[in-house]
Order: C-alpha cells, then sequence, then structure tokens
C-alpha cells in the first residue's frame, strides 16, 4: 500500500505540531498524575484507556507495560495519542483543571509509550487458535483494523475489501500532517495487521466489484466500515471551475502526493466544521499567504473545536463569520467568489451581496454518507444515510454489523476504533452461538 | 524583631542553623561560604587518624520522581590532612568570631582523645562533638556506632573528653539502638554539655536490579550505608523528644535528621531542640537553603509571638502521652468541601482499600465530589492525607456525649467507653 504514498509529499513540510517528549520530560510529566480512582479521563476516553495505570508505569519506567495497558484497550493507541482531540476528552476531564492547574498531558505520554514500542517493534498480541469462521470487513479505515485485530485475537479469518490502493482510512488520507502523516499511517496499519491472518483485497469495491450478497454467501458475518464518501457540494454556479475542491480530497492528495500552492493568493475555506479548521491550517502551512475560512454562522456556533481554530490564527488562519457563498467567477479558473452576509438564522440579508478574490476555494462542508450502499439488503435500516445499529454494532441484519463513520455519521478515529472493536467482539459472541444479532 | 540566637549547650550562634558533620562541612572555603550564605554554625567534618574513602560513596532513594527524599552514604571521616583541617579551622573562626564552629572528633585510644582535643581546642573553636553515631566503616574499627551503641564506653570516652577539654563537649549519638534514653544519659554521666542526634541508620539504600548489586556499588561490591535525608526526620523527631521530655536528663540538645527547610527545623525545636544540624538538603540544594530557613523561622515566631528561640523550645512536649493516656471518646470525623473537591476521588479508593470503607461515590454519578458516611468514618486522616487540594477535608470533632475516659481510666476505674466505629 505504500506505493501510493509519494516520495515527494506536500505534507512533508509539516512539523509535529506537539512534540514527542523525551523519556526525562515523560517521566516528570507522567508523576505529575494524581492516580484518580474512577478516572474521569478514562470515563471519557471512547476506548476507555485505564490511563492513570498507563500513566503510572511511565513514571516507574515500565514502559513496555504502559504500551500494554494502552492497546490492550485501543489498538490504534498510537495514532490516537497523535489525533485525538484530548482537549475535550482525557485531558480536558483531568482533575487538574478544576483545581486550576495546567492538566496532566495524557496524549503527549500515550505518544511516548506507543512511539517507544514501535520503534522497539513490540508486539503484544497474538490471533487466537483458528475458530474455522471467516469474517469480511468493508473499508481499512480505523474502525475495520480495529475490529480486523480484536477479531483475530479470538481466533477468526478476516478479509478487508478496500476501494482505493492503500489501507489506513482517514488516517492516511485525512489527518492533519501536523498531527500524523501518511507514512506513520500506514506503518501503523501494518503493525496492526502483524497479528496475521488478515487478509487484504485492495481496488476492490463492495457492491460493484463483488456484491453484498456474494460477501454474505462467502463468509459467517460481514462488518461494515466503510466511513464516508466524497466532499459534499455547494450547489451554486461555477462550482465546477478548476480551482474550487472539496477540502477532503485536496487533504488526501497533499497527504499522498503534492498539491499546486505556487501562485496561490488567496485560499478561501468554505465551512466551519473540524475539516474546515484543519485546512486553513494546512493552507497556511504550505504557505499561501491568505486563507480566510468563510462560515455562515458565528464563532460560537462553529462546529470545529475552539482549540484548534485557536491554534488557526498565529498560523495565519482568519475567518469571515455569517457569509455564504453564491456563485463562483473565473476565466478558465476561479477568480472571484460572490457572497451574501447572513442573519443569526443564517438567512440572506438583501443586499449584502459582496465578491471576494481567490484562486483556491476548498469546500468544508460535509460528506457524503455510505449507508445507502446497504439500502437493498433487507433488516439493514438506515438513519440520514448512517448504519443503524445497537451499542454493540449490531444491525438488523442477521450477521451484519457496522462501526466507524458509516455509523457515527463521521467522528473521531478513537471512536471509530472503539467502534470496532466492540463490532468484533459482538461478531465474536454471534460466531460463538452467543447472544449478539 | 525575633531574636534567632542560640545557645545549645554553651555553644552560641547568631541563629540555630548549623552545617552538620559531613561534606558540606569538610573544608575552610565551604564552611566560609555557608556562613556568608547565613548559617550559624558548623560541625566540622570529622577529624581522626588518615583514612581512604571509596568511588561510589552516595545512594538516594527516589520516590515519584523525587529523588533524595532519603539519602544514604558509606563515606568515612575527613581524608584531608589534619595540620590543613586545623589551620583551617583556625582561619575560619577568626573570620567568624559570632558563628560557631564545632570540631567533630573521632578516634580510639586515650592519648589520641587527649591530642585530637588540645588541637582542636587550640584552634578557637567553640565546642567539640564526639562521634559516637557513623553507622559504616569506622564502627568496624571500633568507632563511630560501636562507642555510641555501648553505653559504658560512650560514657568512659566522654568523660576523658569532658577532662581534656576547655570548651564544652557535644556527644553525638547514634539512633541504631532500641532505646535512645541509656545513651543518652551514659553522655550525661561522662559530663557531656550536650547531645547532638540522630546520626545516620544503618541501612541498604537500593539495589541495582540489572547487574544484582547493591548500591552504592564499588566495583562489585557494597557495604551497609548511614541513611539521613527527610525520610528519617520522624525517627529523630522521636528520639528527640524521648530525651527532651526525660526530666532527670536535661542536657541541651542539637537536632539532627531530615531538616529540609524552615518548618522542619521548627518541630525539632518545639521538641526541645535548641540548634538543629543539616546535611543532606544542603548537599542536595546547597547553602542557600539556609535562607528561607532563616526567614520561616522568623516569620513564624513572629506569627506565634515568640521572641527569642527560648521561648519555643520544648513547647510541643507536654503533648507527648503515652497511649493509655489518650482519650478513646475524642471523636472526629471527616468533612468533604464540595466547593473545593476537584473529584479525584482518592480518598475513596484509600478508603475502600485502606481504611474502613466509609466514603462513597455519590448516588447520582454526574457529582464526582464523594460522600463520607459519618456513621461508619473513624476519623483516621487517611482521605486527608492524599487528598491532593488544601484544606478540601477536614476532621472535624463530634459531640458524642461521652465523657473523656482513655484506656488506663477504662481499665482501671471503669470509665465508659464509646461505641466503636468501622469495626464492622
Amino acid at each position: 500500500m505504500t506505493d501510493r504514498i509519494g516520495e515527494a509529499r506536500s505534507e512533508a513540510v509539516f512539523e509535529d505540531f506537539k512534540g514527542q517528549y523525551t523519556r526525562d520530560q515523560a517521566t516528570v510529566e507522567a508523576n505529575r498524575c494524581l492516580f484518580c480512582s474512577d478516572a474521569p479521563c478514562v470515563k471519557v476516553c471512547p476506548t476507555h484507556i485505564e490511563i492513570p495505570q498507563f500513566i503510572r508505569k511511565i513514571a516507574t519506567d515500565n514502559v513496555k507495560g504502559s504500551a500494554r495497558t494502552i492497546f490492550e484497550a485501543n489498538i490504534l493507541g498510537m495514532s490516537c495519542a497523535r489525533v485525538c482531540p484530548v482537549e475535550v476528552l482525557c485531558v480536558g476531564a483531568c482533575v487538574y483543571n478544576a483545581m486550576g492547574v495546567p492538566p496532566v498531558q495524557i496524549g503527549k505520554l500515550q505518544r511516548y509509550s506507543t512511539d517507544v514500542a514501535y520503534d522497539a517493534k513490540w508486539r503484544f498480541f497474538e490471533a487466537g487458535p483458528d475458530s474455522g469462521k471467516r469474517v469480511a470487513l468493508v473499508g481499512a479505515g480505523p474502525a475495520s483494523l480495529a475490529c480486523a485485530h480484536e477479531l483475530r485475537r479470538h481466533g477468526h479469518a478476516v478479509t478487508i475489501f478496500e476501494k482505493r490502493s492503500a489501507i489506513g482510512g482517514l488516517n492516511a488520507t485525512g489527518v492533519a500532517p501536523y498531527k500524523m502523516k501518511a507514512d506513520r499511517a500506514a506503518e501503523e496499519a501494518a503493525w496492526v495487521l502483524g497479528i496475521g491472518g488478515v487478509e487484504v483485497k485492495t481496488g476492490v469495491a463492495v457492491g460493484t466489484d463483488v456484491s453484498f450478497e456474494q460477501l454474505e454467501q462467502q463468509h459467517d458475518a460481514v462488518f461494515f466500515g466503510a466511513g464516508l464518501g466524497s466532499d459534499t457540494k455547494l450547489g451554486v454556479p461555477g462550482e465546477d471551475l478548476p480551482g474550487v475542491s472539496g477540502a477532503v480530497e485536496w487533504i488526501e492528495q497533499m497527504k499522498l502526493s503534492r498539491v499546486p500552492t505556487d501562485g496561490v493568493r488567496h485560499c478561501l475555506v468554505v465551512g466551519g466544521g473540524n475539516t474546515a479548521v484543519d485546512v486553513v491550517r494546512e493552507a497556511c502551512g504550505l504557505g499561501i499567504p491568505r486563507v480566510t475560512m468563510l462560515y455562515r454562522g458565528t464563532q460560537a456556533k462553529m462546529s470545529g473545536y475552539a482549540h484548534e481554530w485557536k491554534a488557526a490564527l498565529p498560523e495565519g488562519g482568519r475567518a469571515d463569520w455569517q457569509a455564504v457563498v453564491t456563485r463562483f467567477e473565473g476565466d478558465g479558473r476561479v477568480e472571484r467568489v460572490h457572497c451574501a452576509r447572513l442573519d443569526a438564522k443564517k438567512q440572506p440579508i438583501a443586499g449584502s451581496d459582496f465578491v471576494v478574490e481567490a484562486d483556491l476555494v476548498l469546500v468544508a462542508i460535509g460528506q457524503s454518507k455510505l449507508g445507502a450502499l446497504l439500502s437493498g439488503l433487507e433488516g439493514i435500516a438506515l438513519e440520514s444515510g448512517c448504519v443503524v445499529t445497537d451499542e454493540h454494532g449490531c444491525t438488523g441484519r442477521k450477521g451484519w454489523f457496522a462501526g466507524g463513520d458509516c455509523r457515527n455519521g463521521g467522528k473521531e478515529v478513537v471512536n471509530a476504533a472503539a467502534e470496532g472493536k466492540a463490532a468484533a467482539l459482538a461478531i465474536h459472541a454471534y460466531l460463538s452461538g452467543g447472544s449478539h444479532a | 524583631m525575633p531574636d534567632l540566637s542560640t545557645n545549645c549547650g554553651g555553644i552560641k550562634s547568631p541563629n540555630p542553623f548549623w552545617l552538620a558533620s559531613a561534606p558540606p562541612a569538610n573544608s575552610g572555603n565551604q564552611v566560609q561560604r555557608a556562613f556568608d550564605a547565613g548559617w550559624g554554625g558548623a560541625v566540622w567534618k570529622t577529624l581522626g587518624q588518615p583514612i581512604q574513602n571509596v568511588s561510589s560513596r552516595f545512594g538516594a532513594t527516589k520516590i515519584r520522581g523525587v529523588a533524595g527524599v532519603g539519602f544514604n552514604n558509606i563515606e568515612l571521616i575527613t581524608d584531608r590532612a589534619l595540620d590543613v583541617n586545623f589551620r583551617e579551622i583556625y582561619e575560619t573562626k577568626k573570620k567568624f568570631p559570632n558563628h560557631a564552629v564545632i570540631v567533630s572528633l573521632m578516634v580510639e585510644t586515650k592519648a589520641e582523645w587527649q591530642d585530637f582535643i588540645k588541637r582542636a581546642v587550640d584552634t578557637g573553636a567553640d565546642g567539640l562533638e564526639l562521634n559516637f553515631g557513623c553507622p559504616h566503616g569506622m564502627c568496624e574499627r571500633g568507632m563511630g556506632s560501636a562507642v555510641g551503641q555501648e553505653p559504658r564506653v560512650n560514657e568512659q570516652i566522654t568523660s576523658w573528653a569532658v577532662e581534656y577539654s576547655t570548651i564544652p563537649v557535644l556527644v553525638k549519638l547514634t539512633p541504631n539502638v532500641s532505646d535512645i534514653l541509656p545513651h543518652g544519659h551514659a553522655a550525661k554521666r561522662g559530663g557531656a554539655h550536650g547531645v547532638s542526634l540522630i546520626n545516620t541508620i544503618k541501612s541498604i539504600i537500593s539495589v541495582d536490579i540489572d547487574r544484582l548489586a547493591i548500591e552504592p556499588r564499588v566495583g562489585g561490591l557494597s557495604t551497609n550505608g548511614g541513611y539521613c535525608g527527610a525520610a528519617v526526620k520522624p525517627i529523630a523527631l522521636h528520639m528527640v523528644a524521648a530525651l527532651a521530655r526525660d526530666k532527670s536528663f536535661g542536657l541541651p540538645i542539637s537536632g539532627i535528621g531530615g531538616v529540609s527547610n524552615w518548618r522542619d527545623a521548627v518541630e525539632f525545636l518545639l521538641l526541645g531542640s535548641s540548634s538543629v544540624q543539616v546535611c543532606t538538603e544542603v548537599m542536595l540544594r546547597g547553602y542557600r537553603v539556609v535562607e528561607d530557613m532563616r526567614d520561616g523561622l522568623e516569620e513564624y515566631m513572629r506569627k506565634h509571638d515568640f521572641a527569642k528561640l527560648d521561648d519555643m523550645i520544648g513547647k510541643a512536649i507536654p503533648s507527648f502521652s503515652e497511649w493509655g493516656n489518650l482519650d478513646l471518646n475524642y471523636e472526629t470525623v471527616a468533612k468533604i468541601d464540595a466547593n473545593k473537591c476537584i473529584g479525584c476521588q482518592l480518598c475513596i479508593v484509600a478508603c475502600d482499600d485502606g481504611a474502613h470503607q466509609c466514603i462513597h461515590p455519590n448516588a447520582d454519578a454526574s457529582i464526582r465530589v464523594p460522600v463520607v458516611d459519618e456513621s461508619e468514618c473513624v476519623g483516621c486522616n487517611l482521605c486527608q492525607i492524599v487528598c491532593p487540594v488544601s484544606d478540601c477535608i477536614s476532621l472535624e470533632q463530634v459531640n458524642n456525649g461521652f465523657a473523656s475516659a482513655t484506656w488506663n481510666e477504662h481499665v482501671h476505674e471503669g470509665k465508659a467507653l464509646r461505641p466503636k466505629k468501622g469495626a464492622h
């Protein structure tokens, strides 16, 4: 899969936003942890990593034990350490916040243990004895990787079907490069699949190249972890002009190869979510002199994390709040963006039209849902395009399970990891004649 | 302004902070720099017949990232030439006439004691300290703690020293005994003007678990050392207090053992010390720690209206009693200040696993502030100790209607005891 990740990638210019701890730094920080009981940081983590325990083990220089604690709960602990929005999860829940003391840097400590584990090539888990059961996984993103690993621990044979030529999903193609680059995501995927017994079929689109019925016939269970689809379009005139791109598509190109930025004077990012904020920071980092985020609501209403937007400001990011694009114009390429002001109810204000000159427009207003792919399958229910399951990932169709963005509508890597693992346990119970599904 | 000056067994100094006989008081240059930094006195590194030291010499406990909470050494007495030491003591005293310079000595024979004491007195020093304490190396040669553990030998040598000396004699006691009292009394019978304690505690500081070898490592071998530092303070306080509250003892005491800051010093003073000696904290942080010791003590005295040290020395002694005289009907329960609680729940786990299972999570899971079951709380203090927030957990007295009753009163006079708590 690494053949898809080029050498001269645009993302290569980025440095880690949060640096790596040395052993001494990790020890000092680890010793700050209060070792809370029934710790709030654990409660808010979707994978419920025993955070106080893994931190205590760093403090005693038992780093291997620390890494085992992390991976036991979350096999994608290395990438989650880098990409999790810890400010609103574990670090945000640290009791030190209530004391007015800087919270323990849980993400950086987790990165320390998991990086040491990767560098030392430690492995912690073995495949279980062959169960004779076969499970098909649709998609090769974080949810499927977590699911595959857990299924292998229980001895079930796993085949992953991935429509792209690279695996890793958004961890490889979508994560902001100042958090993690594509090659590290590929390394993680290889490390996870190092448990053995996972067949990966890339370039195979389920529903087109293989039918769902075929999958069902050839396997004892199916896990649907297809993620999200392509960028949502604004649906305004001129959107097809060169220079106007979906943000997710642009980010993927930046991470796997190169995006042309030479000569770009003003990049306009449309949207107010986390992808929009990411792409603002990325455009700034690539040296585009002027980057503006155009969002329909106010700063207080944006769905992008406040801490991320705060980080974008010193990097050069600017915003134009309460505005909407009405059409694009340009001679063979986008040059002008016609906009209108919105009121508090996001309704256009008459006569408020204005024009912004921009030579790159990145549209970050969401991605299409892929649940519809399953719409023909009896028993599977959809809600807003997402696959409906119980808390274990069981769908209404016997032997069918789902997790990750296609189920939750687009959340964090850590949610996908948690859902993939939970579904694996449900699949195992199902295949063992247990209660689930 | 409070008067910090002290007189410990006839040895006067501008403040009660003395360097203990140890590496920080090894040379004239060091002691003079210490005096410049604010130390009131120094007990010179012990002089004796020539020795040779090993490398390495020190070890330290490391607890939750902090090294040196406990410390140990296998260093012997001075390894510098005697005439150099005596000359530097003379020069130091001359330069700092108001500071206390005390010469620590450790030799074997009566003739040696006579010779060394004469030379020490000739330096103009303010006093002598007889090192009957070191539990490593020198004790194998019949000195140090080997003397301190034998009251008759202690008394004999002390009496020689007092006979030969024209300046006050302090006897430095070893804690490596089951009861400190006979050893203090031996020094008193020998005519000592005061005692200093504790010297270090016989110890193995650590094991190198990869080399399978005891530390500090001298080639492939090690030996027991002397344990000191903040961790030994409770043992030192106990021994100081034991002598200070013995009315038949009555000698001045120079307190030693884990003094790291002004608070520690105040504790030693309140338990009867008229000076304190410091080594480990200086070894770890330098002479400059005395600045906080001095103004911390001064501010404390101001706050408590102690004009001079004598007003506070020994003031906590009356609060000591035998267990049998403690009031069994005095009852406290833990109270948690919900406004200060940060929800770490360390009190819950401590009480659950280490105490009486009487602190519980709130029934409403959205509230992190724990609930104390006061009907079961024994008032043990553990929750207060583990709480990371100052003044969040307090132990408050409960009026249970029972009159005071000690175990002795209960056994001998039949006084009624309140029902037991936490004994489910």
